[in-house]
């Protein structure tokens, strides 16, 4: 399960949907693994400013990773003005194609590359545990916790 | 050919073998490839998106989400799949799809934040939800689940796509009137109508946001879209308050109607609409 996917995850149970707690469900023994994927520039722009960015920090605390900064960073600091050589100004439409900035790849590595094999996901609220199998997390419910 | 899920629960029917065929048959492989760019049609999605296919089995519609091939508009795009059925899962890890693989069941609700998704596609899986197997469950309460909680992950203009195949008219109303009362804007699309290849759409629209959110925008000109309105319907009959059958409002329209026809009717008086004693 890429960390992408963790920022949007709630507890499942009716009960908890309501309450602060249910959000960020917190890894515990997770085991993570990178699995490398093409970089989708477009696709960050427009997930970024839907990221909660401080349950991503507290995230990344839990597993270890390096901390991040404080607050979320601008969209625009996604990308750097194109790169025009001079002699190549008639092509301007092919130049004008803004260039993925090391932020943004550093976001793709994060959110899109970085996975959790295996381990739990408890519940803040109920301490509800889902498991997590080769990537797989199981959030079936026994009936009497719908 | 019956229906599977007449027969058995989707965790039981799609064991090993079942999941198997399902996703090796060249057959199933095709419609599933054409329903799934059918139903990113009708998403008309304009980037780069984060879309939730609801009973993604083996991942078959997956990897046309994620493919960067011109024919998947507006692609790649990042998925993530909820399945119910453990064996379809396990296909899909092996073929090694993009998405992110949920064992959950979407009669349970949809265990993701608000405003989470750009969209949602389900390919052959809602009926699935109108089964019922324990006593704790009904299949009203298991379509309000799924359907409330599809409503509340996507973000407001945001839109759904669920090809389903209803066993009847009633299965039909049933799941398209449990979509509006969650708050959507629904249509239903039916592509080659009354031939064996009859495939229904239910399209779904969430207002509000840069798309249009009123579904009439979404299958107006298309042929064979009905608009399943319940909302409006539903505030009609709120207008008309208290007219019972038999009361001397609803008299009166029924006489203005029975005029307005043509046809001749009775003076009202004071008395129109008044039980009568019954004299002995
Ligand atoms: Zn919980």
């Amino acid at each position: 399960m890429k960390i992408l996917t963790l920022n949007f995850l709630t507890c499942a149970r009716k009960a908890c949907k309501a309450t602060n707690a249910a959000f960020p469900l917190h890894p515990r023994d997770a085991e993570l693994e990178i699995v490398e994927t093409d970089l989708n520039p477009l696709f960050i722009r427009n997930i970024l400013p839907r990221i909660e960015w401080d349950a991503l920090r507290e995230i990344c605390v839990e597993l270890g990773l390096p901390t991040l900064p404080d607050a979320a960073p601008e969209p625009a600091a996604l990308f750097a003005e194109p790169i025009v050589p001079a002699d190549t100004m008639q092509d301007a439409d092919e130049g004008a194609e803004k260039q993925p900035t090391q932020l943004l790849q550093d976001l793709h590595r994060l959110l899109l590359e970085t996975t959790i094999a295996t381990g739990k996901l408890v519940c803040g609220n109920c301490g509800h545990e889902y498991a997590v199998k080769e990537g797989i997390a199981n959030f079936l419910l026994p009936s009497h916790l719908v | 050919m019956s229906r599977p899920e007449d027969t058995l629960p989707p965790d039981l029917f799609y064991n090993d073998s079942e999941s198997r065929k399902y996703t090796t048959s060249s057959r199933i492989q095709h419609i599933q490839t054409q329903m799934t760019h059918r139903a990113l049609e009708l998403l008309s999605l304009r980037h780069p998106s984060l879309i939730l296919d609801v009973g993604c089995g083996s991942g078959l519609s997956g990897e046309i989400l994620s493919s960067s091939a011109p024919t998947t508009p507006s692609g790649p795009h990042t998925w993530v799949g909820l399945d119910i059925s453990a064996s379809m899962l396990a296909v899909a890890l092996e073929k090694e799809v993009e998405g992110d693989l949920f064992l959950a069941d979407a009669g349970q609700g949809v265990p993701f934040r608000p405003g989470t998704f750009d969209a949602a596609i389900s390919i052959s899986a809602v009926q699935w939800l109108c089964n019922a197997e324990s006593s704790e469950e009904s299949p009203a309460g298991r379509l309000g689940r799924f359907f409330n909680g599809l409503y509340a992950s996507l973000r407001r203009g945001g839109r759904a796509v669920c090809q389903f195949y209803p066993k009847n008219e009633e299965q039909k109303r049933m799941v398209s009137n449990a979509a509006v009362r969650a708050g959507f804007g629904a249509g239903l699309l039916e592509d080659d109508p009354g031939t064996k290849s009859a495939k229904t759409y239910l399209v779904l629209t969430v207002g509000g946001g840069e798309l249009d959110g009123d579904i009439t925008g979404v299958v107006k000109g298309m042929e064979g879209v009905d608009v399943v309105d319940g909302r409006r319907r539903a505030k009609d009959k709120a207008k008309r308050g208290e007219e019972r059958k038999g009361s001397k409002a609803w008299i009166m329209r029924k006489k203005e109607q029975m005029e307005k026809k043509g046809k001749v009717v009775k003076a009202s008086s004071k008395y129109t609409g008044r039980r009568r004693k019954i004299a002995f």
